[in-house]
């Protein structure tokens, strides 16, 4: 059990620089969860706290202990990989008792802590097996189960779930939380699949271009975000955007439309500023089927047409054509809506976020 | 004409059925055949008497010709593991290269670039114990002020001729083995490192399983190349002194040509190839296990 601590933790490949002095504080027992795009230095930075990759600059520690120098095995951590990283020539209980091993417990010890853990995790039927005679699913617990048998101080998947199929990744997601409950370890976890951050983690950290653009947990990240960038990648299906400027109490798109400006942004503004106005398909919806945020005075309504639907049982996602494209909203206690119709969206503004054009920074206080 | 009758795929393939026959399969029969007879070259028409197997029986019941066996099996696993040591060391070596792999990768491979005959020399010139540059740089050295018989006395000659080979055939089991260590997927090793190996116990338990096969198949292709420990010694010692180094090969080629006598000598070579082919199958079964063990998908 241990926290662990990134000070300006700096990654270069020869000139090429990839992590460019993040810090973290990840606390004892957090579940801790890396999101971004691909190729920001998630795996860069996780790889870096497992010891394979060497540090270019900051400090590693563990508990209580500066670990840049030390090699993985002296660290006491674990790791899951996104391709397993199985012992092809192991069965599945030598895969899993192979940490044991090494650290020179007995035979029988070692048999007993395999079979715990493959009972948690379902494997006692497959001990004998190879891992080429295993199912994608099940090798991914072979090697989820190699990482809980030597309990380990730390935890750390990288893209654990990204070789499974979509059913599969939210029982395996299942798993991981029911996991962190039952191991009460530090835990982090890389992935760039934002409802995964969002559905494992206290707390996500959101990269990009090897820098942290915010830390927060999934309510923060989701509800106030601090960049463009943030708000964007978090979010399913993601917040609409457009540029506006600021003109008499009005935001200004480059259509010409208009919308009132948001009360809480109403002081700050001023005439001819240039903004980013974003708002989530939670926050815009056919008037009658949204969620009531209760703030009616911060409510436009404006007549736009529809130009498809997503059903999707208990909500629709529709599409309505705003500022010369599709704004996604979403609808609840859905209606049939034939596409080309007219109807009245709410734009609900209490809900908006504003961000500066330039740095894309939020302009929430 | 009898030959159009025959389909067009025959009837194309029937030059290259021919040719195999006249350099392969007739040579093969005949040499087969010789076996059982006492031809030697200075008597061509006694190859025509068949005398059965009283060829093996001289075989088997020859000293000279256990002596040359034993004294191949021991070079063969004296060399084929030192081989695969030194292979498998300069692969590991290699891999860890971070510039000039490329142009390292094509030096390993030089030895084999040399045809044996050469080799042969060039070692018997090392080895000399007048003029070799072995005896000459020992003495500079100062470790030793006297010229040391690498060739002359038995046992150094063998030694020396086993240095020979190892140094020409290093290469296959290098190359080889090179090829698996680059083909090997490093996260397992990797994940060896976080469950808490030192290197040594990755190699041991990790990397060693996934390079058998590899070392495998160069074994399978080095017992094949049993009948090449021929021109090196050939050229070196040429059997001697007084047959200290005399091989199955080199007693098969003095035999057939030194006393004419052919049938007698491919008795010999026939059942060192049944030897051959025995280590091969072996190498092979080794090799598929192996496979199997890794799961290997090729
Ligand atoms: N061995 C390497 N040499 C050079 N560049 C690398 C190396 N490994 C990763 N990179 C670069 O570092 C950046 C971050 O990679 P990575 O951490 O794998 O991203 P991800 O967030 O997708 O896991 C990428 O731009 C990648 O190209
Ligand atoms: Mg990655």
């Amino acid at each position: 059990m241990a926290p662990v601590s990134l000070k300006k933790l700096v990654k270069r490949y020869g000139a090429l620089e990839v992590v460019h002095g993040i810090d973290l504080e990840v606390k004892d027992r957090e579940f801790i969860a890396l999101v971004g795009p691909s190729g920001c230095g998630k795996s860069t930075t996780l790889r870096m706290i497992a010891g394979l990759e060497e540090v270019s600059g900051g400090t590693i520690e563990i508990g209580d202990n500066v670990v840049n120098d030390l090699p993985p095995r002296a660290r006491n951590i674990s790791m899951v990989f996104q391709s397993y990283a199985l012992y092809p020539h192991m069965t599945v209980g030598e895969n899993m008792g192979f940490s044991l091993k090494i650290a020179g417990r007995p035979a029988d010890e070692i048999k007993e802590k395999v079979a715990d853990a493959a009972a948690i995790l379902d494997l006692s039927h497959l001990l004998e097996r190879r891992p080429s005679q295993l199912s994608g699913g099940q090798r991914q617990r072979v090697a989820m189960g190699r990482a809980i048998v030597r309990r380990p101080d730390v935890f750390l998947f990288d893209e654990p779930l990204s070789n499974l199929d979509a059913k599969l990744r939210t029982q395996v997601r299942t798993e991981i939380k029911k996991l962190h409950a039952r191991m009460q370890a530090t835990m982090i976890y890389v992935t760039h699949d934002q409802v995964e951050a969002m559905t494992l983690s206290d707390r996500i950290v959101i990269m990009r271009d090897g820098h942290i653009e915010q830390i927060g947990t999934p309510e923060e990240v989701f509800n106030r975000p601090l960049t463009k960038f943030v708000a964007g990648f978090i979010g399913s299906p993601p917040m609409n955007m457009d540029d506006v400027t600021v003109d008499d109490g009005k935001l200004v798109f480059a259509t010409g439309a208009t919308l009132p400006i948001p009360p809480k942004f109403r002081q700050s503004l001023t005439t001819g500023q240039k903004v980013t106005f974003g708002l989530r398909p939670d926050d815009l919806y056919p008037s009658g089927h949204g969620l009531n945020s209760g703030d009616a005075e911060a409510v436009a309504e404006l007549d736009l047409p529809v130009s498809i639907t997503e059903p999707l049982g208990n909500e629709t996602l529709v599409f309505v054509g705003f500022n010369g494209r599709d704004w996604v909203s979403r609808m609840l206690n859905p209606r049939p809506l034939p596409s080309g119709m007219n109807i009245k969206m709410s734009f609900d503004l209490s809900q908006a976020h504003l961000f500066d054009l330039t740095t894309g920074k939020s302009l929430a206080a | 004409m009898k030959l159009s009758r025959l389909s067009a795929p025959a009837l194309l393939l029937f030059p290259a059925f021919l040719v195999l026959a006249a350099v392969v399969v007739v040579p093969l029969a005949l040499s087969f055949y010789s076996s059982f007879t006492p031809f030697r070259l200075t008597k061509p028409e006694s190859l025509y008497v068949f005398i059965g197997l009283r060829n093996y029986f001289t075989v088997f019941s020859s000293w000279d010709f256990w002596v040359a066996f034993g004294r191949t099996v021991l070079f063969l696993t004296i060399a084929l593991n030192a081989e695969m040591l030194l292979g498998l060391g300069l692969a590991l070596l290699v891999s860890k290269a971070v510039h000039g792999q490329r142009l390292l990768r094509t030096m390993m491979m030089f030895p084999m670039m040399f045809s044996p005959v050469l080799v042969g020399f060039q070692f018997k010139f090392l080895f000399n114990d007048n003029i070799g540059l072995i005896n000459n740089g020992l003495q500079s050295l100062g470790l030793t002020d006297q010229a040391i018989p690498w060739l002359i006395n038995g046992n150094l000659a063998l030694f020396s001729i086993t240095v020979a080979e190892v140094w020409s055939s290093t290469s296959v089991f290098a190359i080889l083995i090179l090829a698996g260590l680059l083909a090997m997927p490093r996260d397992p090793i990797e994940a060896a490192h976080v469950d808490g190996c030192t290197p040594l116990q990755t190699f041991r338990y990790v990397t060693w399983p996934y390079l058998m096969p590899f070392a495998f198949i160069a074994m399978t292709i080095r017992s094949l190349d049993v009948a090449r420990a021929y021109d090196i010694v050939k050229i070196m010692t040429d059997g001697g002194p007084a047959k200290r180094t005399e091989l199955l090969w080199t007693l098969v080629g003095r035999t057939a040509y030194g006393d004419a006598r052919m049938g007698l000598a491919n008795a010999m070579a026939y059942f060192a190839i049944v030897l051959s082919i025995l280590f091969t199958v072996y190498f092979f079964r080794k090799l598929a296990a192996a496979r199997q063990q890794i799961g290997a998908e090729w």
